[in-house]
Formats: C-alpha cells, sequence, structure tokens
C-alpha cells in the first residue's frame, strides 16, 4: 500500500519536473526582457521557431545538439526581428507580438510541408539523450525525478543561478533595471539603451529557444504543428507571478508543473478530458490575480 | 494605425484622403512581395498560390459569392476589433467569442422549437450577443483587476472559452458520434442562401447593418464621442469627466456581441448546427481587419473582402496545388506587422527614393508612429 502511493506520487513529481522545464525557460525569457523593459509578447512564436529548427537541424545533422544550436539560432533571428520593430521601429509591443506569433504559426506549418509533406507531424528524429544516473533509480521519490535527467534540465538549473548573478551581482544587471524603470534616467547615465534592450530580447530568444527544444529534441523527438500552445504567455505569466526574479521563476514554475501533473493524475478518475486541457490557462489566470500588481513594465498604459 | 479619425462626417473620405487607404494598401503590397520571398525560400512557387488564389476567389460567380459569404463572418470580426480598439482595448478575444456565438446560436435555434422565424432569428442573435458580450465585458474587468496587458488574458480567455465551448458539446448537445456537433437548428432560424448551395446568405445584410451601426455609433452618439476620446488619451478622458470605466466596458460588450454575431450567422447561415473548428482563425482575420480598415467601418468592410477572397482561394490553392493553405496566414502576420509599423514603410519609401545617405536611415529621437498617418 505504502509502496504504490509512493509510485503514485513519484510519477507526479516526474510529471511536475516534464512541465517545469519548458514554462520556466519561458519564465526566465519573459524576465530577461521584461526586465530591460521591452515585454516580449512574441515569447509564443520565439518558442515555436526554437523546437520547429531543433528538430530540423537534429533530421539534417543527425545530431540533437546541433538542432539545438540552429534552434537556438532562428529563435535569436525572430527575437531580433521583435526587437527592431518595437525598439527601432516603435511598433507596439502587442501588435508585434500578435504578428510575429501567427507568423511563426503559419511558416512553421509551412515548412511542415516543405521538408515532410504533412500538415501535422515531423518524422522522429534524434532526441538529446537523457542522462541517466542508475545509482539514484533504487532511491524512492529523488529517482523518480532524476534518475533519467535532461541535460537541458541542468542547463535550466545552472542559467537560473547565472541569471541570478547577473540580474543583481554584476554592473551589466542594475544597468539593464535602470533601463527598464527609467530610459530616460539611465540614458542620462550614458548607458545605451537601445543596444541594451536589444541585448536582452536576443538572450531571451535564446531561452525562449530552449524551452521550445526541449518541448521537441527532449520530450518527444518530434515537432507537430502549434506544440508550445500558449506556454510562452503561460511563462510571460509565471515571470510576473515571480516578479522577473529568477527564484520567483523558479518557485512559479515548480507550483505551475506540480498542479499540471497532478491534474494529469486526475484523468483516470472521470473528470472530463476538456476541464483537465484547460485548466493550465485558468491556473495561469488566476496567478495573474495573485500576482504583484505594480509590475509597470508588463503594462500599458492605455487602460 | 492607432490614430483615431476626427469626428466628422467627412471622417471616412478624409482617411483616405490623408493616405490611409494608400498606407494600408501599401502595407498589403509589401506583405505580398514578402510572403511571395519566404515561399520561394520553403521551395513552393508563389506565383502557382496567387494565382490559385484569384482563380478560387474571382474565378467565378459562385466563387466570388463564396469570398462574400466567407467575408461576412471575418467582417463582424473586424468591426468588433474595431470598437474595442476604439476604446483602447485590443480585442485579441474575439476569437473565444466567435466561437461562443456560434454555440448559442446553435443552442437557442435548435431547443426552442416552434417559433416563427420573425421571434426566433432575433432570439438566436441576442443570445449569442448577451454571451459574446459578456465574455468581452469579462476580459475588460480581468484586465482592470490585474493591470496586465491584454494580450496575456485575452489568449489564455480563448483557450478557456475554446475547451469549455468543446465541453459543452460533448457533455450535453453531442447529435452525432462521428462529428462533433450539435443537432439541427430550426427551419425558422436558418438565415436563407442568397445564391442557392452558397455561403452568400441573408447574414451579409446583417453585416452590412454593423458596418451601419459602428458608424452611427462613431460619428452620431456621444458614446462614440466618448470611447474615441477614451482611447486617445485614457487619463484626458477621465479628467474631462468621462466615465472611462463603463466606457471601455460598454464598448467591449458591443465588441463581444458583435463578434458572437459573426459566429451566429456562421452557424444560422453556413451550416445549420455548430460543428468542431467551423470559426477557425476567424477571430485572428478580424485583428488584421480591423488593424488594416484603420479603425473605420467601411475600411473593415473593404479588408474583410480582402481576407474572404483569401480564404476563399485558400480552399482552391490546397487543392490544386502542393502549396498549403497556411500561406494566408503568413501574408496576414505580415499585413500586420507592416500595418502597425508605420515607420517601417517609410523606411523603405526613404530607400526608394534614395535620399542623400547623411539622413539617419532610422530616427534616433522617439517619433510618435501615429505621425505617420
Amino acid at each position: 500500500m505504502n509502496e504504490q502511493i509512493l509510485q503514485q506520487v513519484g510519477s507526479l513529481l516526474a510529471g511536475t519536473i516534464r512541465v517545469f522545464t519548458p514554462i520556466t525557460f519561458a519564465a526566465i525569457a519573459s524576465s530577461f526582457s521584461a526586465r530591460a523593459g521591452v515585454v516580449n509578447m512574441a515569447l509564443d512564436g520565439i518558442m515555436l521557431i526554437g523546437a520547429f529548427f531543433a528538430v530540423f537541424g537534429s533530421f539534417l545533422t543527425g545530431s540533437a545538439w546541433l538542432g539545438l544550436a540552429l534552434g537556438i539560432f532562428a529563435s535569436v533571428l525572430i527575437a531580433l526581428f521583435f526587437a527592431a520593430l518595437t525598439i527601432t521601429f516603435r511598433c507596439d509591443q502587442a501588435l508585434a507580438g500578435l504578428g510575429i506569433n501567427l507568423l511563426a504559426k503559419a511558416l512553421t506549418i509551412v515548412l511542415l510541408q516543405a521538408v515532410w509533406n504533412t500538415k501535422g507531424k515531423s518524422a522522429i528524429v534524434n532526441g538529446i539523450e537523457m542522462i541517466r544516473l542508475d545509482a539514484l533509480k533504487s532511491v524512492p521519490l529523488l529517482g523518480d525525478m532524476f534518475s533519467e535527467t535532461s541535460p537541458l534540465l541542468i542547463i535550466l538549473l545552472l542559467s537560473l543561478i547565472c541569471v541570478y548573478i547577473l540580474f543583481f551581482k554584476t554592473v551589466f544587471g542594475m544597468r539593464m533595471q535602470v533601463t527598464g524603470e527609467n530610459p530616460a534616467a539611465a540614458r542620462s547615465l550614458g548607458i545605451k539603451v537601445e543596444r541594451a534592450q536589444y541585448l536582452c530580447v536576443m538572450i531571451s530568444g535564446v531561452f525562449a529557444a530552449l524551452g521550445g527544444a526541449y518541448l521537441s529534441i527532449c520530450d518527444v523527438n518530434v515537432f507537430s504543428r502549434d506544440m508550445v500552445a500558449g506556454r510562452g504567455f503561460i511563462g510571460m505569466a509565471v515571470s510576473l507571478f515571480g516578479a522577473n526574479h529568477p527564484i520567483g521563476c523558479l518557485l512559479g514554475g515548480l507550483l505551475f508543473g506540480f498542479t499540471q501533473s497532478l491534474q494529469y493524475r486526475l484523468q483516470g478518475i472521470g473528470i472530463p478530458n476538456q476541464l483537465i486541457q484547460m485548466m493550465p490557462y485558468v491556473l495561469t489566470l488566476v496567478a495573474l490575480v495573485f500576482s504583484k500588481r505594480d509590475t509597470s513594465a508588463l503594462t500599458e498604459n492605455q487602460l | 494605425m492607432r490614430t483615431a479619425l476626427p469626428r466628422g462626417g467627412g471622417a471616412i473620405l478624409l482617411w483616405i484622403a490623408k493616405g490611409g487607404a494608400l498606407f494600408s494598401a501599401a502595407a498589403f503590397a509589401l506583405s505580398l512581395v514578402v510572403a511571395a520571398i519566404i515561399m520561394l525560400l520553403a521551395g513552393f512557387d508563389p506565383l502557382e498560390g496567387y494565382h490559385a488564389l484569384l482563380i478560387g476567389s474571382f474565378g467565378s460567380w459562385d466563387n466570388f459569392a463564396t469570398a462574400l459569404g466567407t467575408a461576412t463572418p471575418l467582417c463582424f470580426a473586424g468591426l468588433s476589433v474595431s470598437i474595442g480598439k476604439r476604446a483602447g482595448f485590443f480585442n485579441i478575444g474575439v476569437e473565444g467569442q466567435l466561437l461562443s456565438g456560434a454555440l448559442t446560436a446553435a443552442i437557442a435555434g435548435a431547443y426552442a422549437p416552434g417559433l416563427p422565424a420573425i421571434l426566433h432569428v432575433p432570439l438566436c442573435f441576442g443570445a449569442a450577443w448577451i454571451v459574446g458580450g459578456l465574455i468581452g465585458v469579462l476580459s475588460v474587468k480581468l484586465k482592470q483587476f490585474m493591470k496586465v496587458s491584454e494580450l496575456i488574458i485575452t489568449v489564455m480567455l480563448n483557450y478557456v472559452v475554446a475547451y469549455t465551448v468543446e465541453l459543452l458539446v460533448a457533455e450535453f448537445f453531442l447529435n452525432s458520434a462521428y462529428v462533433v456537433r450539435t443537432p439541427d437548428i430550426a427551419g425558422a432560424a436558418r438565415l436563407a442562401a442568397l445564391i442557392p448551395f452558397s455561403r452568400l446568405t441573408t447574414g451579409v445584410f446583417f453585416a452590412i447593418a454593423g458596418i451601419a451601426l459602428l458608424w452611427w455609433i462613431y460619428e452620431k452618439t456621444r458614446f462614440g464621442y466618448e470611447i474615441t476620446a477614451i482611447g486617445l488619451n485614457r487619463r484626458a478622458a477621465e479628467t474631462g469627466g468621462i466615465n472611462v470605466n463603463r466606457g471601455v466596458g460598454l464598448a467591449m460588450f458591443i465588441s463581444g456581441g458583435l463578434a458572437a454575431l459573426g459566429g451566429a450567422v456562421e452557424t444560422m447561415g453556413v451550416h445549420g448546427y455548430y460543428v468542431a473548428n467551423m470559426v477557425n482563425g476567424y477571430g485572428y482575420d478580424g485583428l488584421t481587419i480591423a488593424i488594416m480598415g484603420g479603425g473605420n467601418p467601411i475600411g473593415c468592410a473593404l479588408a474583410s473582402i480582402i481576407f474572404g477572397a483569401l480564404r476563399a482561394g485558400s480552399s482552391n490553392m490546397n487543392r490544386t496545388t502542393s502549396i498549403p493553405g497556411e500561406f494566408i496566414s503568413i501574408l496576414q502576420a505580415l499585413v500586420i506587422l507592416f500595418v502597425s509599423t508605420p515607420l517601417l514603410i517609410r523606411y523603405f519609401q526613404a530607400k526608394l527614393k534614395k535620399r542623400p545617405p547623411t539622413t539617419p536611415a532610422t530616427p534616433a529621437t522617439p517619433t510618435t508612429p501615429a505621425e505617420a498617418v
């Protein structure tokens, strides 16, 4: 009996990690640009592009890591496009985001058709191999969570630490903060505001690509149309929930992953499927209700 | 284009005279070129695609009727975004509101038998309007409460509405085991086809009525003046004694209602029941249409005909070529990006005119994009 419960909890925790990883990457991506005063509304589309090109790169070269590199490259290009539109050409961030998300969705389907002659799913490609820790396997709970660890999870945890140091312990992080909070003041201090914003949006693209690539070449090893399904927006909500702080992103991502994993476990006991599929989005709205109110970077002046 | 139009009867003429229509046309042309380049890079023949699009939309009277019939719900979606935008709320929830309207009309149409058409059609429309309008109001209230961009809220809300609709159909109104659809609506609730077996129904007259309604609101009513003021400068409107929350709320009730009518027209005219995926992407077309139409009801009508034609043409393109229909979504995304980035178009204009190289290509000082129009 005890063993069964342990097993249930173990698979719950393993599920948590699977949901947590891409969402937290998205949350880091969002907080990176938000701190510099740009709301990366195109996050969803950038993740989708990253997911597609990671699979495409792996398909071309046979190496998942080269695929990841291509995914990052493509995502940074799209992020650069978003930066150019919003920073240089002063396009409304919501409109630019909407356009790029739509573009990414359509473009990936057209490319699916061009490469694999289908509009649904790509061929199965080589994925990033899990790191096996056999020593952990016999340990309850921890074994379920980490006996097969994705390298991207390790990258995620390392980047959380790096991002924390970058945000709060470096001159660059401080400049970023000033840029986001008061661009005019930053400019008067001699900070190159536009350049800092460009850089942050591009770094945001790197993290978005990692999140997208986790979905495609880590989780299932195929690309399917519209596979990001709003996770970019959920990531934005998580970073907002966590006040654009890496620890906040971590906790928000864990909370989100745990609740969603719990819902998947509920699927067997008669709750309609649609209700369970709806939950992440409802949860996001609830999280937004409880997040800090004065998140000026993500608020528009209009209303 | 974010500039709202000046008041007065000549606003539409002014929009055209000030180059608003020309600007939209230029952005559309630029999108056609860039989309063609993308298709070339992906290994498809864009000329073949454009040819199939043209044949599929204007090749015959039947095809043209399909284009106009498809333009009908799109026009509602465009008008819906337009009035929201006028009040400063970017309604990306149109997709969900359309969907809710389609289902509500299907339920009201099927479960109130025996009513004469003169009562049944307004019942379906009214029910759809209320449900869609309330979703619109909900998104405003959520935004006012959370103080977060409406983009996140409405995108999340769209998923919630879509799954709720799916759930309601599957649990309560399922009619067939093979297709996810509701029962047939009563004959009295059907909108007659203008050309037999085409998508063009009497719904098109309701769309025209919708255009007239928005024109009337914008030009002739105090409410229209108030929401225009709110959209232009919320604080100034507030200082001027306008009840901002009420204005935006009411505008979004109309916005959501109009979107829902788009769904209702599709249910009552084209299908005769609600079926899964029937309004797939209409909401996003509506956003593009409103942006292209420059916040102007007549502009919206023209843009919706273009997008109706593109959709009608894309099914022909799907049939006759290997180019996927998503090609038009690429086009649409580019239209959104180019129309909403006036500085980019001006940059291209400057390049074309071959200005002396001393002029900075990109503005170093912040200029308001609104100036461009």
